[in-house]
């Protein structure tokens, strides 16, 4: 048994009502690559940053060899030789490579530029890592960037290297690389903790696999000791019952069929690979998948906002691909979207609820002034039909408890009558009651023969509210399920991109 | 160890008191600044109220009083540029181009004065109007684009744009429009009779123009479709698309506006104070602007009241140099103090401290 390096105690942090992490242990060896897995919102980040300097847990304790010790900034981690290499690099767009690894460190006041470029090529090579010191930031490829921040690490002196979703922005044959480049760390005697949630690169790369779920550490197992499905169990853990109401869907018919949808970003990564699924009408299809695989994308090309690569999108019979938002609304089709982050897109935080009911509405009629009166009298029923908790129409939005933000948004695109609804994780950060009333909203919505695409996190919600779940893995459909048949593991397979027979198309 | 906490319910009293205090706290400051100068600051203080707006004894009687009409005649400009780079900023396009939208709108107007001599003042005079605010409108227009096509900073581009301008004038000022009478002096010719804005009790009728314009924009801020996508668009421009908001259209009508008003502010500026163009006619009114439209917090009936006493401010510190000797740079340092801690009270109208020995995260 190897003499573990760091050693994280009882750690809980807790982020106003949300406990992010809750007696969480860990401990990491030198020489070894540990990795650590878990579900969207299941406190990897939080640990991880934790350790990193940047957040502050609210009890438990960092041991490093075996004495404790206390992370005031991130530059105590730095000092105690802990890295971090975050899924968005923070870099210096407009410096070059060697300006963003030497920045920020005491080098005295001369520039010695010819031995950093020498040092940052050593140490480079040490790896086998490929860098051009003098290149540009903004020049770069995602894989270049990464690389620069891996040396940033290194070259601060980083023994405990934390990468956090390294591999979700590069291609398969960029992953192949950084993994090599891992491994030779790895033999030089670093400690490597990588943040993941796709099973094949855990069991491809690992020594050691801890599992997070809901904020609690569920255990550590060496990786030649399990497979993907014992790791999948954990992760999700058993169902839960959560009595979501589900009512009888009406066989309805199609309402709007993607073929062959593919999105690619400017980097040249297929976001979504063609995708082709049909929401039918008077159905609830969940879309189940880690974040990052599409959903996002998906649903912005839905309503106009994201530009398709190719494929098309019928609604009514009609293809919608490539038609300006407003297009989409001057054709009369009706859809609502209620983007992920809520307050990001859709409503206006600052303004208050009238002027956010009427942000899709108050184009009408020739006028050129704003019709407020009838928005009011629109504002009035949704709030009182929704019994949104406010002390009046003129209050800010954003000063509204989560619930009652989700609400006014539901309530101003469900007033517009619209024959699809797509919604994106509509009960994040609500408590049991407030979502059970979102659901309730949704199946209402159900019953009266509106399609209905959502994109969950929570398995045990989509299980119980959904008819059919599309499953999402790197933007490719894994697998459309019925889910009434279907299991909290299976979909947990899925999601990992572990395609299995049993998922077969309903 | 201390904290900084978003605050949740700021509630209308506190704010105003935070703001006022931050402007009693800049006068303190600025009466420092001046007493370590050598100066009373009270003497000061007072000599700029008695310079800006007290009638002065040995006045004339009937009409305006002579000081009066000079701090107005500087609000009058001040205003209705606040109010052009207001409408800019809604929609959080930094248009400090003001200046330049200032000069240009006056070019457009002088040319037109030389131009059409012949045409009646109720003619000639609306004709100049237009003029001026198409020529600001091109000039907010060009960095609109800019950003639209390039994503060019538009706090560098309208910036920019301002020597443009004043290059512009100085050129023709020296060269194809110099006075051929001036006998050598660098200057334009004055504007003919009809050419320049009529008087209202003494004062030129840009007044007038400054309180409508002031109207004209409260509306289309607070009551049209335009002002509130302008709102949208400038709180956030996710959601203004995603409501089907064309974003490029609203912008370039938004800077058009925004620079047709600042260009209207040069027009009646060449048209009822120089009564010529010049490459100084100014002042720096228009980057002044932009902290009286700040201050005013972007809202149009404020926007009259800031100017005035940024006027007062102006006008009582040329009255400091006359009568005192003191430099009229003391008003500007005043405005800049001022600047500096009402900026400064956002900060604690938004946040508030909390001492404590446990640190706690707020997300």
């Amino acid at each position: 048994m190897k003499e573990s390096y760091i050693e994280l105690c009882d750690i809980t942090k807790v982020f106003g009502p949300v406990i992010a992490n809750n007696n969480v242990n860990l401990s990491i060896n030198k020489g070894e690559i540990l990795a650590i897995l878990g579900e969207n919102g299941s406190g990897k980040s939080t640990l991880m940053n934790m350790l990193s300097g940047i957040y502050r847990p609210d009890s438990g304790s960092i041991r490093i060899n075996g004495k404790p010790t206390l992370f005031r900034s991130p530059k105590d981690a730095i000092s105690a030789k802990i890295g971090m290499v975050h899924q968005h690099f923070k870099l210096v767009e407009v410096f070059s490579a060697k300006e963003n690894i030497t920045n920020g460190l005491k080098n005295g006041f001369i520039y010695k530029n010819k031995q950093l470029s020498k040092e940052i090529l050593a140490l480079a090579n040490r790896y086998g890592l490929s860098i051009d010191p003098e290149k540009k930031v903004y020049d770069m490829s995602v894989s270049e960037k990464q690389t620069v921040e891996i040396l940033k690490v290194l070259y601060r002196g980083a023994d405990v290297l934390i990468l956090d979703e390294p591999t979700a922005v590069l291609t398969p044959q960029e992953i192949k690389k950084l993994f090599m480049i891992l491994q030779n760390m790895k033999k030089d005697g670093r400690a490597i903790v990588i943040i993941t949630h796709k099973l094949n690169e855990v069991m491809e790369i690992s020594d050691r696999v801890t599992i997070l779920r809901k904020g609690e550490s569920v255990g550590s197992i060496e990786t030649c000791n399990t497979n993907p499905k014992e790791l999948t169990d954990a992760m999700v853990g058993a169902s839960v019952n959560l009595s979501i109401n589900r009512p009888e869907n009406i066989k309805g018919l199609p309402l709007m069929e993607i073929e062959n949808l593919t999105i690619t970003s400017p980097e040249k990564v297929n976001l979504l690979d063609n995708v082709s699924f049909t929401v039918k009408k008077g159905e609830i299809l969940g879309v189940a998948a880690v974040a990052g695989s599409g959903q996002k994308e998906l649903c912005e090309a839905i309503a106009g906002l994201q530009k398709v690569a190719s494929g098309n999108i019928i609604f009514n019979s009609e293809d919608i691909v490539g038609l300006s938002p407003r297009a989409i609304i001057n054709k009369g089709i009706s859809m609502s979207f209620i983007p992920e982050d809520r307050l990001g897109m859709g409503l206006i935080g600052s303004m208050n609820i009238i002027d956010n009911v009427i942000l899709k509405t108050y184009r009408a009629g020739k006028s050129p002034f704003i019709d407020r009166k009838e928005g009011k009298k629109n504002a009035l029923q949704i709030v009182k039909k929704f019994d949104i908790n406010t002390p009046s129409v003129y209050h800010q939005v954003s000063k509204l408890s989560g619930g009652n933000i989700q609400k006014v948004l539901l309530g101003r695109e469900i007033s517009l009558d619209p024959e699809l609804i797509i919604t994106a994780y509509p009960t994040r950060g609500l408590d049991i009651g407030a979502s059970h009333k979102i659901y309730d909203v949704i199946n209402d919505q159900k019953e009266k023969g509106v399609g209905i695409l959502f994109v969950g996190e929570d398995l045990d919600v989509l299980l119980e509210l959904s008819d059919r779940i599309m499953v999402l893995n790197s933007g490719r459909v894994m697998g459309i399920v019925d889910a009434h048949k279907t299991t909290k593991e299976e979909l947990g397979l899925l999601m990992m991109g572990m395609k299995q027979e049993v998922a077969q198309n309903v | 160890m201390f904290n900084l906490t978003k605050r949740t319910n700021q509630s209308k009293i506190h704010t105003l008191l935070l703001q006022l205090g931050a402007i009693v706290a800049a006068l303190v400051a600025a009466g420092i600044v001046m007493w370590a100068m050598g100066y009373n600051p009270f003497v000061i203080y007072t000599k700029i109220v008695e310079g800006s707006v007290m009638v002065s004894e040995n006045a004339k009687k009937g009409g305006v009083p002579y000081r009066l009409l000079q701090t107005i005649n500087k609000a009058i400009p001040l205003v209705i540029l606040s109010l052009g780079v207001s409408v800019a900023y809604k929609m959080k396009f930094w248009n400090i181009g003001a200046e330049g939208q200032f000069y240009i709108g006056a070019l457009f107007a002088a040319y037109v004065a030389f131009n059409f001599k012949q045409l009646p003042p109720y003619i000639l005079l609306p004709f100049m109007f237009l003029s001026a605010f198409i020529g600001g409108g091109l000039w907010g227009f060009i960095p609109a684009v800019l950003k639209n096509r390039f994503n060019a900073s538009e706090s560098l581009t309208t910036l920019m744009m301002n020597y443009i301008a004043i290059g512009i004038v100085t050129y023709l000022q020296l060269g194809p429009w110099r006075d051929p009478e001036a006998k050598g002096f660098g200057r334009m010719p004055y504007f003919t009779e009809n050419a320049i804005l009529p008087k209202v009790f003494g004062i030129h009728i840009g007044f007038i123009i400054a309180l409508i314009l002031a109207v004209i924009i409260f509306v289309l801020l607070k009551k049209t479709k335009l002002g509130y996508e302008i709102a949208v668009i400038g709180e956030n421009e996710t959601t203004a698309k995603y409501a089907g908001i064309n974003t490029a259209k609203v912008l370039f009508i938004t800077l058009f506006i925004s620079g047709g008003i600042c260009g209207i502010a040069g027009m009646i500026q060449a048209s009822g104070i120089e009564k010529t163009l010049t490459d100084q006619i100014s002042g720096g009114l228009g980057f002044t602007a932009i902290i009286t439209a700040w201050l005013a917090k972007l809202s149009a009936p404020i926007i009259l009241v800031v100017s005035f006493l940024f006027a007062m401010l102006l006008q009582g510190g040329a009255y400091l140099q006359v009568s005192m000797q003191i430099p009229a740079a003391i008003s500007e340092v005043i405005q800049g103090i001022i600047l500096f801690f009402v900026l400064g009270s956002e900060f604690f109208i938004q946040y508030k401290i909390v001492f404590s020995s446990k640190i706690k995260e707020a997300k």
